[in-house]
């Protein structure tokens, strides 16, 4: 006989609070539940008493279930304080006493208050539990807290309340709807309250045909990929002409937003190519202009990155006023650690390999793993977590696109140094001897120019570019010692692809491969989208192989 | 170009080989009277990240046994090896660590197939391996301990609080793209089946190791989950590749309250490289939490901390594992009286040992062992907040009841049977029938 393992029939409970509550108490505290609810129904002459009670003993029985049903009555209760009991939940600091049946919140400063009345009550929050939430629960708080603050004074607060209420589209916030819709002043707000109130009544079977299908006209003007969900639903249950109403309008939406995907695969495209372009522009200049075969490339980004981490755990530790700016002081400093290392490992390393690629190849992937152990021991394995300033956070829409303003200003970043790059390189005296060392040192050796320094230089401006770099994926991409490693090929194969030496090649290769990588990836999936790629340019190069913008002339062949 | 990567590859080799030859065994000095403890664990590369956590562990504990007055009398002592994520150095590790070394057990390994490297290893100089993280099963070594969750300790019961609990109809399996991933979902599609879910709501979606531009992904998932039906995400995504994702889907504005994720590779230590704010509610399955509240993992807790000498470090689910083993390893040599592979072999099935949620769990003769699932939900604070646990123990189960090949096998290696993947069908010993 074989001891067959099975699972044990795992059967849900969802956890009450206080591990090994007493079946006694449970149903005692059922039963006082009960004559309270009891109580209110018949005893009291106000209705109005039955909605708090009933409200509290939701929130005192530490269960998701009641927890969310006592949040459904919340706004429809008239409890004085339910503004600020939802606001208390929200922000975790909601406290109970279980067998007491007694609601407390604490207001920023951690004073207590009784929620029933909203007096001060005389409680330690540390012998008091919290009102547990999970996802439900939060569903429910969502559209009270929508509900609630739909005529408040903060015109922010209003737009937000009538977003929430919109995506819960609860029926019984209807009544309070209405009344924020005649009040509201704002016509971007009243849009939006509309729009609620159709997503309400169109999913109303309760209301007329002809009110229903002028709400489904409402939703379709709004157009978005909210509405399609909204509007499948409808049409999953309803019949006759609502039916066709909803099929039609979901079908119009969505033939609408499958132009605009284009329009996002080319956004998503140009966000990726500049992420690209980041990365591979350093290169472009120590690989593509010097010719040195950088294998550690990537691990000036990673150093970039680190120096934003220590930049903001500085600032978050000795000057919190500048913690939304500490990307401005990441920039430039990063830019000096890395054009450091840069400019040490040419002078330590490189410059003795001037001319012996392989042995360059070699000795800067030596160097990597060093740095990234080095790395590693001194900031731990671990990711490290860089904040995004408050600039960076959020998005907003243009048509149906949604732009992510991180997203936006790291491309605005990357052409900001792409321009500023192009400047040293064609309208400096530095970029000038640079560009004359690279194309024949000796003779520029022999016009005065001290091509040991330019050489430094030059590879301490590619690191220190790099570094920038590094600031920038640090808001998009994990802080950790491999950072680099992710992308050092994605580097090459751009500067390879646009071609070697020419800038201008840099951008439209990064920016090409961009938008190809995202134009492929909804087809051919992630994994073999890269693939597809890297054969494309194996074929580009076969037939190009310097690349998208070739270098001619004499330079070329020195 | 293609040259240039030839030759980027040979030197890759080239240059991690020496880099190795640096990190080799931190040799500790040899007593006659201990007993040798292996760990395999990535101190280097990319599965650092999570390794290096483990074998802090496994010292800690042999430090706290040997206080304890060590094993059968001997001092333990620990042998680590830096396979520095390259899976076959995890073989040759191994391999030095059972021949030249003398270790009496192994704990090591992450990822599937550094295990997959070693497990012929451990099988031909027959020695002991215990493996504490979670993994696609399909497997049962006589020589290895899983002390990590099976499929159906962690992905199944996930889908099943999903389906329950906030009512989702339509999924999205996403992972990176190897072996766990793969397997998992290929377990999770077919149980999805057979419950009825439509092949149209169900999509899957591989990306490769270290994504990190999730744009058009999330822009997918988002477009998938406007079709009426509630939509979850089951996420396989492994390792580095979570954090650009998370931070993707904070950005996207997928609200848990929408569109909830559900993660099996996503724990206290991932989360601490993220700000957490924007992925309150979304989901992780796992054995242990941090936040479990009980006196034994307060203790293990302040233990950890006090041996980093860091007051913020986590805990997480692999950690607990590896309590887990050492616990029932030092129970099961005690009890055999000796360190002797057979004997200890033997003595391991049926050792229990506390876990750190506050109960037993139990080697089973399938190598595998019993465990609780619980269910967190992130918090602010970039801890999980326990919303739902299995009310008994799930034993692990090697072989799938849900994939066409494997629901016929058993593992069981007590004797006489002594069988990785017998087959209940045909009556033999040697996997399924084809």
């Amino acid at each position: 006989m074989t001891l067959r393992s099975r699972p044990a029939r795992a059967c849900a409970i969802p956890l009450t609070g206080p591990a090994g509550k007493s079946l006694i108490e449970t149903l005692s505290f059922a039963a006082a539940a009960l004559f309270l609810l009891m109580l209110a129904l018949f005893a009291t002459p106000q209705a109005r008493a039955q909605g708090e009670s009933s409200v509290i003993i939701g929130l005192t029985s530490d269960k998701f279930p009641d927890t969310e049903r006592a949040l459904n009555e919340l706004p429809a209760s008239d409890l004085p304080t339910a503004p600020q009991i939802v606001e208390a939940l929200a922000a975790n600091r909601l406290y109970f006493n279980g067998p007491a049946r007694k609601l407390y919140f604490a207001d920023d400063a951690g004073k207590m208050f009784d929620a029933a009345t909203g007096e001060p009550a005389d409680v330690m929050a540390s012998a008091l539990k919290k009102v547990r939430i999970n996802n439900a629960v939060r569903r429910s708080l969502d559209a009270a807290r929508g509900a609630l603050t739909l005529m408040s004074p903060d015109p922010a607060k209003r737009k937000a309340a009538a977003d929430s209420v919109f995506k819960s589209r609860d029926a019984t916030a209807l009544p309070l709807l209405e009344a924020a819709l005649a009040k509201e002043t704002l016509s971007s707000t009243r849009k939006i309250l509309e729009e609620a109130r159709a997503a309400i009544i169109a999913g109303d079977s309760g209301a007329s045909e002809v009110q229903r299908l002028e709400a489904i006209d409402i939703l379709k003007s709004r157009g978005d990929q909210d509405v399609v969900s909204v509007l499948t639903t409808i049409a999953s249950w309803s019949e006759g002409r609502v039916k066709a109403a909803a099929e039609s309008a979901s079908s119009v939406i969505q033939a609408k937003l499958a132009l605009w995907r284009n329009v996002q695969n080319i956004w998503y495209g140009l966000s990726l190519g500049s992420v690209l372009l980041l990365a591979a522009i350093g290169l472009a200049i120590t690989f593509g202009v010097m010719g040195i075969i950088n294998m550690a490339h990537g691990e000036m980004v990673m150093l970039g990155a680190y120096t934003t981490f220590a930049v903001q755990e500085w600032a978050r530790t000795s000057h919190p006023g500048l913690l939304n700016y500490s990307l401005f002081i990441a920039i430039p400093l990063a830019f000096l650690v890395t054009a450091t290392v840069g400019i040490l490992i040419e002078r330590v390393v490189i410059r003795f390999l001037y001319g012996r690629p392989l042995e360059t190849l070699l000795a800067t992937f030596g160097i990597s793993l060093i740095l990234q152990q080095a790395v590693r021991t001194i900031f731990g394995a671990n990711n490290r977590e860089v904040s995004a300033p408050s600039f960076m956070a959020g998005s907003f829409d243009f048509g149906s696109l949604q732009i992510g303003y991180g997203r936006m200003w790291i491309i605005v970043f990357a052409l900001a140094v792409f321009f500023a790059l192009q400047f040293v390189l064609r309208a400096t005296s530095f970029g000038l001897r640079m560009r004359a060392v690279t194309q024949n040192r000796r003779m520029a050796s022999s016009m005065g120019i001290d091509t040991n320094r330019i050489d430094a230089l030059a590879f301490g401006l590619g690191s220190g570019i790099a570094g920038m770099a590094g600031v920038a994926l640090s808001q998009i991409d994990n802080v950790s010692p491999n950072l680099g490693q992710s992308y050092i090929i994605d580097s090459f194969m751009v500067v390879v692809f646009g071609g070697v030496g020419n800038l201008w090649g840099t951008l439209l290769g990064a920016l090409t491969l961009g938008v190809a990588n995202k134009f492929l990836e909804p087809i051919a999936g992630a994994v073999l989208g890269k693939i597809l790629l890297l054969v494309f340019i194996i074929l580009f190069i076969q037939k190009r192989p310097r690349g998208l913008f070739a270098l001619k002339g004499r330079a070329v062949e020195a | 170009m293609s040259l240039t990567r030839r030759f980027m590859l040979r030197t890759a080799g080239a240059a991690l080989g020496g880099a190795l030859a640096f990190a080799s065994p931190a040799a500790f000095a040899q007593g006659a009277g201990t007993i040798k403890v292996g760990i395999l664990h990535s101190l280097s590369g990319t599965m650092a990240i999570s390794e290096t956590t483990l074998k802090d562990v496994m010292l800690m504990l042999i430090e706290e046994q040997n206080k304890k007055g060590g094993l059968l009398g001997k001092k333990l002592e620990p042998v680590v090896v830096d396979p520095a994520s390259n899976w076959p150095l995890f073989a040759e590790k191994a391999r030095e660590l059972i021949s030249k070394d003398k270790v009496s057990a192994t704990f090591g390994c992450w990822t599937s197939v550094s295990r997959k490297s070693v497990l012929p290893v451990f099988e031909e100089l027959n020695s002991i391996l215990f493996y504490p993280v979670q993994y696609e099963g399909e497997e049962s070594s006589k020589n290895i301990f899983y002390t990590g969750a099976a499929p159906n300790q962690q992905a199944i019961p996930a889908v099943d609080y999903l389906m329950e609990n906030e009512k989702v109809q339509r999924w999205v399996l996403a992972g990176t793209d190897y072996v766990y991933p793969r397997t998992t979902n290929k377990i999770l599609e077919a149980y999805l089946k057979s419950k009825g879910v439509m092949p149209e709501d169900i999509m899957i979606n591989y990306t490769p190791f270290g994504h990190s531009d999730w744009q058009t992904i999330v822009a997918d998932i988002k477009k998938f989950g406007s079709a009426g039906k509630k939509t979850a995400v089951v996420s396989t995504i492994n390792g580095d590749a979570n954090v650009p994702f998370y931070k993707e889907l904070g950005n996207a504005g997928v609200k848990a309250t929408d569109i909830p994720v559900v993660a099996f590779s996503v724990g206290e230590e991932e989360l601490a490289g993220i700000d957490t704010k924007p992925l309150i509610g979304h989901l992780a399955a796992w054995n242990y939490f941090q936040s479990v509240d009980n006196a034994d993992n307060k203790a293990f807790i302040a233990k950890w901390r006090a041996f980093t000498k860091n007051e913020k470090r986590v805990t997480n689910d692999p950690m607990e594992a590896h309590v887990i083993g050492f616990n029932m390893w030092v129970k099961a040599v005690e009890k055999a009286g000796t360190t002797d592979t057979d004997a200890v072999l033997d003595a391991m099935i049926g050792v229990a040992v506390p876990n750190l949620t506050g109960g037993y769990s139990t080697m089973m003769p399938n190598h595998h062992i019993t465990k609780p699932v619980l269910i967190g939900e992130v918090q602010g604070d970039g801890q999980f907040n326990t919303v739902w646990q299995t009310s008994g123990l799930v034993v692990g189960d090697e072989w799938s009841d849900y994939l066409e090949g494997s629901k016929d096998l058993i593992s069981d290696w007590r004797k006489p049977l002594s069988c990785g993947n017998f087959n209940v069908k045909t009556g033999k010993c040697g996997g399924a029938t084809k």
